[in-house]
């Protein structure tokens, strides 16, 4: 499917800011505008997928399943480093088989890493970066990153860029998407951010309703 | 969307060179997608041993497919032989495998490029089917070979010192990826000689 949907990140000061837009639409049609595509992997990770409507949820879902496995297998969870190189094998094993057509971004933190971003794209090619972005979005956020990112940004920072990168899209980009939903993964966890009020309030990974942010 | 061969999806420049008793392998350090830069910091040449050195050009996904399965084939040749293995076999390795993938090949277009065990350079080239080739002097691979075989052509010299060597490889791909507008964003060249080698990052036109 064209690359409607936009997902990007940052690595900030100590942490990692996903932003997805939360619209869920299959040619002329919206379905909703409160669609949360960041799914948090485990404890110190999350995942933001963007591309085939079905591939995405179970491929997301897939690689949280897989690494929860690993940790209780294991007893240790697994560095985000690792998981990237484990998604991405999945990713390249089925591409000849029968392919994820699925663009994503790991966010992950690690006390040996630090904050991480990982891109990763439909065909499986990984690179960790600073900053990055899916979709057809990403034409103007890359170039507002460019522009005015720096490394080591605080959150407060990281959000107000998120902000023009979001205000530039609805000037700019021709498919209107008024609703995106943020995550931040740090040493405390994944939370959601509240990208209006620059407020953060923590996300109960057990409860499913939470993983819904509706904009008003 | 621009409709591009599938060689040409992220674009890559390889180019390897012989010289008297040490070769030189560069590539760019461009990660784009159809024409838009990702990132400045994939480089397409890895070691694989420290005197061998794989340059991988083309679709990257399969650059980094091919580079973990060829890296795990070499650690598991080294447990079986209990030695390291030569530039000449490690390349009909690589053909091996692309052409076993004959009818739905991996889009890479491998480069060996390494100094044997009696200290000779060696350098071969391939297509993604694995058909090699061992030139006497260089090899190129990537997005662009037409600009790469034209500055190499021009500027090669048989039997060049290593220093010598490094500043003919570095000018040759520079001129050739500011050519191409897939590849660049700068360059990482190694030079392998029997004493050691010696990796530099040359920074290109940024664009």
């Amino acid at each position: 499917p064209p690359p409607m949907e936009c997902i990007f990140g940052l690595v900030g000061d100590g942490f990692t800011l996903l932003v997805a837009d939360a619209s869920a639409r299959r040619s002329v049609f919206l379905y909703k505008q409160d669609e949360d595509k960041i799914f948090p992997i485990d404890e110190h990770k999350a995942m933001a997928v963007t591309g085939e409507p079905g591939d995405t949820t179970l491929f997301a879902e897939l690689i949280q399943k897989n690494l929860a496995l690993c940790t209780l297998r294991v007893g240790v969870p697994r560095s985000p480093h690792a998981t990237a190189h484990f998604t991405r094998a999945i990713m390249a094993e089925n591409l000849r088989r029968s392919p994820y057509f699925v663009n994503l971004l790991l966010a992950g933190h690690d006390k040996d890493e630090g904050p991480s971003l990982y891109y990763l794209d439909y065909l499986a090619s990984l690179q960790k970066l600073n900053f990055a972005a899916h979709g057809y979005g990403a034409f103007f956020i890359l170039s507002l990153f460019d522009r005015y990112y720096r490394p080591g940004m605080s959150l407060p920072e990281a959000i107000k860029l998120a902000n023009l990168c979001i205000a530039q899209l609805r000037l700019r980009f021709v498919i209107s998407t008024p609703a995106f939903t943020a995550k931040v993964v740090d040493t405390d966890g994944v939370r959601m951010v509240d990208l209006k009020n620059e407020g953060v309030r923590m996300v109960d990974l057990k409860n499913e309703e939470e993983m819904v942010v509706v904009e008003e | 969307r621009v409709a591009m061969s599938i060689m040409q999806y992220n674009g890559s420049a390889v180019l390897a060179m012989k010289g008297k008793n040490c070769v030189g392998i560069a590539s760019d350090l461009c990660f784009g997608v159809q024409g838009r830069m990702i990132t400045t910091n994939f480089r397409k040449t890895f070691r694989m041993q420290e005197k061998l050195y794989l340059g991988l050009t083309g679709l990257a996904t399969d650059v980094q497919t091919l580079h973990e399965r060829l890296e795990f084939r070499l650690n598991m040749y080294k447990l079986r032989e209990g030695r390291e293995i030569k530039p000449s076999t490690f390349a009909s390795v690589i053909s091996n495998v692309l052409y076993a993938h004959r009818f739905g090949p991996y889009f890479v277009e491998p480069v060996v490029a390494g100094l044997d065990d009696t200290n000779t350079p060696f350098i071969c080239g391939m297509d993604l089917i694995g058909a090699p080739v061992t030139p006497p002097d260089f090899v190129c691979a990537g997005s662009n070979t037409e600009a790469l075989f034209g500055t190499c052509e021009t500027m090669y010299r048989p039997d060049m010192e290593p220093e010598e060597l490094f500043e003919v490889l570095s000018q040759c791909l520079l001129a050739s990826i500011d050519r191409d507008a897939l590849a660049g964003w700068g360059a990482v060249v190694t030079i392998i000689t029997p004493e050691g080698s010696f990796t530099r990052t040359l920074k290109g036109r940024q664009d």
